[in-house]
């Protein structure tokens, strides 16, 4: 049986694509044989991220209308031989995605993989549901800014009360804060909601801080998920994240101002 | 106290403000999210009751639900009017 992780946060543009890329790649990168599905129908996206808008020849509303399989329409990472990569289509709307085709796609993925991550689109419409739907984890990302976080919370909502564990009365979907683009420099002068403020609102888990970082533009460009860049704060963000996701005790990074020179000249103590 | 915090405090910060804010919106939007659906018609239907013995208006009902670990609470405050007397049929 596969688990079936949700990046999802309401908000557009918070990072739900690269944080699905990076995370399906570290937990491939761990050994563990993971699909990542890409739930924007119309809009997708992830394949760029990816690297693999090249090699899209079938897509994940193919293989639930029956004119594809799942083993022809999934891409098999140039990086990670671990990691498969179903692209959502780009020219049928959003109505072509079923719970029950969806279901299908999931249970036989489940056959195979050990981790499904599901990239779902913005917005609470029915990509956005059905990504969230079948889901044992949610990794939800927010940025440190106010309407993100307000719709975070009506995301995980929707999660306690639209989910088919909800549903169903099974245990309760489990529910991870990724709070990205934080900036430790703006915190400190008072400009941003700060991580302990974010939790405070939310009550969720934290499993990581995603620094604002240029190195996430530089790896979108070039198609490659930010994980693989190790020297990049990003990189190593994520990967923190992906080690304790795995139940790995890392110490929380990228939380604390790192003061330059002039830091410590104006930043006292 | 450095230079910078002296013009720090001088200034409101508006992540606290973000939070205030924040913090006001989510505990309504969550107390909201678990409302019976029913309650805009109960107070409809309560109302039209009330109606048949004293001439209240529609702002004078106010229908307030209440949920804690233990127990949900449907409040009703009902304002009747000063000469409620003489309206009655």
């Amino acid at each position: 049986m596969a688990r079936i992780i949700v990046v999802t946060s309401g908000k557009g543009g918070v990072g739900k694509t690269t944080t699905s890329a990076a995370i399906a790649m570290g937990l491939a990168k761990k050994g563990h044989k993971t699909a990542v599905i890409d739930f924007d129908v119309g809009l997708r996206n992830l394949d760029l991220i990816m690297g693999c808008e090249r090699r899209v020849v079938y897509d994940f509303i193919n293989v639930v209308n029956g004119e594809a399989t799942l083993h022809q329409a999934l891409i098999k990472d140039k990086n990670c031989s671990q990691l498969y990569i179903l692209p959502a289509s780009q020219t049928r709307d959003k109505d072509a995605l079923s719970k029950e085709g969806v279901e299908k796609v999931l249970d036989e993925l489940s056959k195979t993989f050990k981790y499904i991550v599901c990239d779902s689109p913005a917005g609470i419409e029915k990509g956005a549901h059905l990504a969230m739907y079948f889901a044992d984890d949610a990794f939800v990302v927010t940025n440190p800014e106010v309407s993100s976080v307000r719709d975070s919370d009506r995301m995980l909502g929707l999660m306690s009360s639209k989910s088919r564990r909800a549903e169903q009365n099974l245990e309760p979907i489990k529910e991870y804060l990724l709070l990205s683009r934080y900036s430790p420099e703006r915190v400190k002068l008072g400009e941003m909601l700060s991580v302990e403020d974010v939790q405070e609102i939310l009550s969720l888990h934290l499993l990581g801080v995603i620094p604002e970082s240029k190195s996430v533009l530089n790896a979108s460009n070039a198609g490659i998920p930010i994980i693989l860049d190790e020297k990049s704060d990003a990189g190593q963000a994520y990967a923190d994240i992906v080690a304790r996701y795995l139940g790995e005790e890392k110490p929380h990074r990228f939380i604390e101002d790192k003061k330059g020179f002039f830091g410590k000249l104006f930043g006292g103590k | 106290m450095s230079l910078l915090d002296y013009f720090k405090t001088s200034k409101t910060s508006s992540a606290s403000l973000a939070k205030e804010r924040l913090q006001i919106l989510v505990a309504h939007e969550r107390t909201s999210k678990n409302q019976p659906s029913y309650l805009p018609e109960l107070q409809d239907e309560l109302l039209n009751v009330v109606r048949k013995y004293a001439n209240v208006t529609q702002d004078a009902i106010f229908i307030n639900f209440e949920q804690d670990e233990h127990q949900e609470t449907l409040e009703l405050n009902i304002i009747l009017p000063d000469n409620n007397g003489k309206n009655k049929s």
